[in-house]
This record gives structure tokens, sequence and C-alpha cells, in this order.
């Protein structure tokens, strides 16, 4: 937007937010919205904490763990069924159904199978975040143009080569989308995995708080939450549009 | 002395005792710091085919948006049959590059789209779009949707749509442009007979100089930077001899090349 | 050839749940049933009807928080899409909200509205809402240009293009946001049963977990997730059938 020819930054309405967050908590209106300045106050408190610092490596090695897996599986997977047509019709079923199936649904055989433990959790991160990067992945590579593989086998590149040196490059704008949808999808999945166990991360820190009615304790630990996911997908956005010079003039 | 027949094309430039059925003048437009247009002046004579030619950002379509009043001008005059305009009028309509279709409605629809925002009763409407659709030779796609179209006939489409509003001036921006070569040959020639039978004024963009000097009546020659009429040219070619005989005369040819020799300089 | 996708789609269901079968009987694990043993319940729930009786206290939350989401979602979308000042004022909430994990106010929600059916339809509103909101207002950003120019040369007034070319034209757009909706409202809605209180689907996981009879549990499991992926896929295909074409003809081939 625009005002008197300052054009005001994207986000800068957030301000806004906030401001309205803090008049509604200091009228006291209702009691699950404390100010926002209590809440800030609440999080410098807590941010050194013990409690705090354990919850958020728990949950950020659970993450990394989960998506991990998710890319370096879902990577190949989606480069293989790009490449051949038997393995693609074999699996694209099943990715398609599990991209889109509620997978949340899952999370129940996962505790009974693995425990109510960081084992689960990663598996959960991994089953969120994995299918639309093979999505991607594969959609990258069946469009990569026929001419570029000709060339590579004309030049006598082996499989491997072809697979490290061709396919993965030419793909890379689709699959750092996908990337990008599937890490932000690996976030939820965390979270969602930490509150159906919750007995580990950011999972027990609400029970704790919840359970104690710490209303700015609460909307501190979620305002790092939203602010580490936000930063997360933005970051990715950034680095999709870096490549995406390439989506546009390759052809 | 003895005129060539060429040079007197260019002394003919400005017509005197013509009706002039659009005038633009000392029209101005900026993009920021951009001068897109800078005090231009044009006329338009009614019932006969002007070009815009020139290359590419010399405004030629920013102009013709200007005289469909699609885009706002920051000075000087449109002047429409004699009145000043300053937004889209029914006097006025469009035939788009990229044809403008809508994907969801059937060409039937799609033709009757101008009447059908003008409040025409549906009947009434689709009684004057068919008899455009006809005119157009798409007689049989009425319930054909866009896509199963081809860029040729979706384009005749466009026209059809244009047409059937019955306005007396019709803009054409590089209309030919998205559809093949061989269809764009026998567009050219309708567009001939088009310009012959209907008393209407047409305005045409083009970037093709071939097509411009085939089709027109009077080319008006664009340069950029600043954006500027750099000539008026009223090629005079013998069109009696049928429509196949025009790229063989001297005077085509001899055009083409003027024209070319004032545009080379500004290709990369 | 035709049958060629059909055939490996029978082997690869085939492949899979025979795997399954085989883990089951090793076993893996104590808690993994075998494939037939999880069908063998779910046969029986379908007869004695207990898996209706679930369902329909399943759906409820999810066709309720739904019908809110597109009924709001799209409303704010077209708003946004249309305004450059609300779209200031408003998408950063929504592309927030879109990159955050939102089950992370449930806890929140338990306390505001306590654990009846109220939170639960908020929890699928959270989930389903952004979205729905996203697609639309990018929907009605993105209507072509010339469609727009095209209208307006041909003196229609603003609202003509708003009902005539705008929506119509973001309309395909807008229901894969509404489908991309329900995916998330499926996953709402079985969250907040398992989270919130064992109800529905979410009691039959939650209670035969509880006493160990894995057959009914992995049973119901598996009828969710087939029920929204094949609801998924009845709306792609009902998106297809009526939208087909819709993307192009107006660009040239």
């Amino acid at each position: 937007m625009v005002i008197m020819g300052y054009k005001l930054p994207n986000m800068s309405s957030l301000l806004i937010w906030g401001l309205l967050w803090e008049i509604i908590g200091q009228t006291g209106l209702t009691f699950f919205v404390p100010p926002l300045s209590e809440v800030f106050v609440t999080l410098f408190k807590i941010i050194g904490t013990p409690a705090f610092v354990k919850a958020l490596t728990e949950t950020a090695q659970a993450f990394l763990a989960g998506v991990f897996f998710a890319i370096a599986i879902g990577i190949p997977v989606g480069i293989f069924m790009g490449r051949s047509r038997l393995l693609d019709e074999l699996l694209l079923p099943w990715v398609n159904i599990f991209v889109s199936a509620p997978l949340t649904a899952l999370v129940p055989v996962l505790m009974v199978l693995f425990g109510f433990g960081m084992k689960s959790i990663i598996i959960t991160t991994t089953l969120f975040g994995i299918w639309i990067i093979i999505l991607n992945t594969r959609a990258g590579v069946r469009q990569i143009n026929r001419s570029l593989i000709e060339m590579s086998r004309s030049f006598g590149a082996s499989q491997f080569d072809a697979f490290t040196k061709v396919y993965f490059w030419a793909a890379l704008p689709e699959i750092l989308g996908g990337v990008r949808i599937g890490v932000i999808r690996a976030v939820k999945g965390v979270i969602i995995g930490q509150l159906l166990i919750s007995i580990v991360g950011f999972g027990a820190l609400f029970e704790l708080y919840a359970s104690n009615f710490l209303m700015s304790h609460f909307w501190a630990v979620l305002i790092v939450l939203f602010a580490l996911a936000f930063s997360i997908s933005e970051f990715l956005g950034y680095l999709e549009r870096r490549v995406s010079y390439y989506a546009a003039n390759r052809s | 002395m003895v005129m060539s027949q060429t040079e007197s094309a260019f002394a003919n430039a400005h017509p005197t005792e013509q009706d002039i059925a659009v005038s633009i003048r000392g029209v101005s437009k900026n993009y920021g710091a951009v001068e897109a247009l800078k005090d231009m002046s044009l006329d338009f004579p009614r019932g006969q085919l002007t070009s815009l030619l020139g290359p590419s950002g010399c405004g030629k379509t920013t102009l013709l948006k200007i005289i469909a009043g699609l885009l706002k001008h920051d000075s000087g005059e449109i002047i429409v049959n004699g009145k000043n305009v300053t937004g889209p009028g029914p006097n006025r309509a469009f035939v788009f590059q990229d044809f403008a279709l809508l994907p969801w409605a059937t060409v039937m629809r799609n033709v009757a789209f101008g009447l059908e925002l003008r409040g025409v009763p549906r009947s009434e409407r689709e009684d004057k779009a068919e008899k455009y659709i006809k005119g157009v030779g798409l007689a049989g796609f009425e319930n054909a949707y866009p896509h199963e179209l081809s860029g040729g006939m979706r384009q005749r489409v466009g026209l059809a749509r244009a047409l059937s509003v019955d306005a007396n001036v019709l803009l054409l921006d590089e209309p030919f442009s998205a559809v093949d070569e061989q269809t764009r040959r026998k567009f050219q020639e309708d567009l001939l007979s088009l310009v012959a039978n209907e008393k209407k004024t047409f305005i045409f963009v083009t970037h093709s100089i071939e097509e411009a000097v085939y089709c027109s009546d009077q080319i008006a020659l664009l340069l950029p930077r600043p954006s500027r009429v750099h000539e008026m040219i009223r090629p005079q070619i013998d069109r009696s001899k049928g429509v196949d005989n025009i790229p063989r005369e001297p005077e085509y040819l001899d055009i083409v090349d003027q024209i070319w020799a004032s545009l080379r300089a500004y290709v990369e | 050839m035709q049958n060629r996708a059909l055939y490996l789609k029978v082997l690869s269901a085939l492949l899979v749940f025979g795997a399954w079968e085989i883990a089951g009987r090793i076993p893996v694990s104590y808690a993994f049933p075998t494939f037939l043993e999880s069908m063998a319940a779910l046969a029986r729930m379908t007869f004695d009807g207990s898996i209706f009786v679930a369902y329909a206290e399943t759906l409820k939350p999810l066709v309720v928080g739904v019908a809110i989401s597109t009924f709001l979602g799209i409303g704010f979308g077209l708003w946004i899409g249309l305004s450059a000042r609300f779209d200031w004022l408003f998408s950063p909430i929504f592309i927030v909200m879109q990159a955050a994990p939102l089950a992370a106010l449930i806890p929140l929600l338990v306390m505001a509205y306590g654990i009846g059916l109220t939170s639960k339809v908020f929890v699928v509103c959270i989930m389903s809402m952004p979205v729905i909101v996203l697609s639309t207002s990018s929907a009605v950003r993105n209507t072509p240009a010339s469609m727009k120019e095209m209208a307006k040369s041909f003196l229609a007034k603003d609202y003509e293009i708003l009902l005539k070319i705008i929506i119509p034209a973001a309309s395909p757009m807008i229901f894969s946001g509404l489908r991309l909706g329900v995916s998330a409202g499926f996953i709402g809605a079985i969250l907040s049963e398992l989270k919130i209180t064992p109800t529905g689907v979410g009691d039959i996981i939650s209670y035969s977990r509880s006493i160990a009879d894995y057959p009914s549990m992995y049973a119901a499991i598996f009828s969710i997730i087939v029920l929204a992926v094949l609801f998924l896929n009845l709306l792609e295909k009902t998106e297809n059938y009526l939208f087909k074409g819709n993307d192009r003809g107006y660009v040239t081939d």
C-alpha cells in the first residue's frame, strides 16, 4: 500500500495488529489475551530458562532430523519416479494418497509402534513433509527438456552422472519449491506430533502452561514458534526466487 | 517534373478534404520518468485503415489503448466523431492481441459479450452475434469453447465480438501476431474486404512492415525514445488487380524498402 | 496398453497390502496386526453400524468448520484480492497463519471454549481458512489483465467486471483452494478428536488402543484415510469437470 507517495513495507500492517492486541490486552477484555507488552516481557524472561531451551532443542532436533529424512529420501525417490515409468506407476497412487491424507490419524499408530518419544515425532515430521517433495521433484524431472537428456547421453554420461549433474540441477527450481512446502508441512507435523505425544518439547511446555493458566507464557511460546516458522518459510521462498531465474529462461 | 509514385505517396501524407473520424491532438503520456508519448498529433480518416507501425517500445500499443480509453493520457485531446473522449465508449471496439476471450464461455456468448454488457436482450444479441459468427466464417462453432479452437479461429471470435457492437471505429492491437503465417495471410485479405465493405474506420497496430503496407490506406511510422510520428505514408497501391497482386506491385516493394531504411537504425 | 495403468495400480495395491500382511504375520511388533485382521475389524464395525455412528460424530465439526471457512475465506479472499488497502492490512495475518503450526493454538482454544463442538469447529476453521483466503486472493489478483481491459472497452461496469470476469476467471483456483482447505480441515477434525476429547473416529482409535484391540484401531485409521482421499478425489474430479479448458483459451498455444 502507498501512503502519501511512500510505499509501506509488505508486512508492516502486523504492527497495527500488534497495537490492537496491546489495546485489547490493556482493557482486560478477556483473560486469554494478555497485553502484547506483557507477553514480550515474559518472552525475554523465559527465553533462557532450561525448560524453554530444552523444548526448543528437542523440537529443533526432531524437526531437523525429520526434514533431513524427508529430503534425503524424497528427492531421490522423486527423481527415480520421474525417470522410470514403471516405478512411477507403482508409487504415484500412494504418493497422491498420502500427500492429501489426514496424516494426523497415523500418529497413534506411530505411538504404539515406536513409543512415546523422539522417534515417533521424527517419523511424523518426515511423513508430513516427504510426499510433496517427491511429487514436486517428479514433476521437475518430468519437465526436463528432452534435448538436455539426449545431450548428456550423447556425451557419454553414466547414469550416476546424469542424475547428479543433469537431472537434479535441471529440476532444481521445482525441487526447491517442493522442499519449501514440505518444510512448512514438517513444521506443522513436528508440532502436531508433540501435541499428541505431549511429553516432549513444546508439547510438554504447552501442557504445563495451559494447566497452570500461564497465558502470557503460552503466547510467548506461540510467538516464538510462529516467528520461527514464518522465518523458515520466508527464507526458503527467498532461496526459491534465487534459482527461479533459470526456471524462466531455460527451455 | 514528374514525381515517382513513391514520392507522391509521401507528398500526399496530409489529406485535405477528408472526413476525420478520430483525431489526436498533442497527446502525451508518461510512466513515471519515462516518456511513452510526447505531444503526438495524428488524424485518422473515416472509412480507412490506418496502421501504427514501429519498432517495439515506440508507444504504438499505448497510443491505441489511449484512443480506446483504456489508458489515461496526461495531456492533449482525443477527438472521436467530433467529440472529446476520456474513457471507453460505444463508438470504439477493441480487438486484442491475445484475443481476451472468456475461456468459460462458448463462441456464441463470447461474440455476444459486448452486447450483453450493453444490456441487449438475449435473443436479440444472439441473432446479431449469429450473423457475425457466420460473417467471420465460424458458422457451426457457436457452441464450441475457445480452447477447442485454433489460434486463428479464436481471433475470428475476437473480431466478430468487436464487429457485433457496431462501433464505427475498430481498434486492432497486433491482432495477427499470435496466429501462424498462413492464417495471417488469409486474415489480411479478409481485413481488406472488411475495410472495403463495412463503413468503419480501422486503426491497426502492427510491427510487420509488409502487413502495414499491404493493408493500409495510411501508415503512421512511429519511432521511439522519445516516441514521435516520424512519417505519414499513404501507399497508393492499385488494389483493383486483386489482393494476390499487391505484393508484386513496384509501389508496394518501394514503400517496404523505404520504411525499412527508416526503421533499421532502431533495431538492435 | 490402456489397461497397463490399471494393472499396475492393482499390482501396486497388492504389493503394499501384501507387505502389510506379511509384516503383520512375522509380526514386526505386537501392535502391528495383519492386513486381513484389520479388514475383518473394519467389516465388523461396518456391519454393526458403529463406524457410521462414529462418522456422524466426526463429520459434524468438519462440515460446520469447512462451511464457515469457505464462506468467510472466499469473502476475505475476494476483498483482499480487490483492494490494495485490505491486502496490506489482512494478507500478512493469513500468510503467517499459513506458515505457522496453528495446531499449537489448540490448548488455548480448549481453555477458551471448552471441550465441546465449538473448539473442534474452531480447530477445523483455523486449519482450513488460510489456504482458502490466500488462493482466492491470488486468483483474483491473477485475473488476466486483457480480459478486464476487454470488458472495460465494451463498457462493463465495475460490478459486471467482478461478476462476469473476475469471479469466473478465479473460480478454478478458488476451487482448488477449497480442496486444499478441506484436506487441512480433515487434519484438524482428526487432530481435535485425538487431542481435545475422543469422539467419533478419534474415540474408536483411542479406545481400541487403550484396550490393545489393534485391528480395530488400524481399521478406523484406514477408513478415515480412505474416506478423506475418496472425498478429495471426488472434489478433484468435479474440479476437472467444471473447469476443463479454463486455463487455456486466452493465450496462444
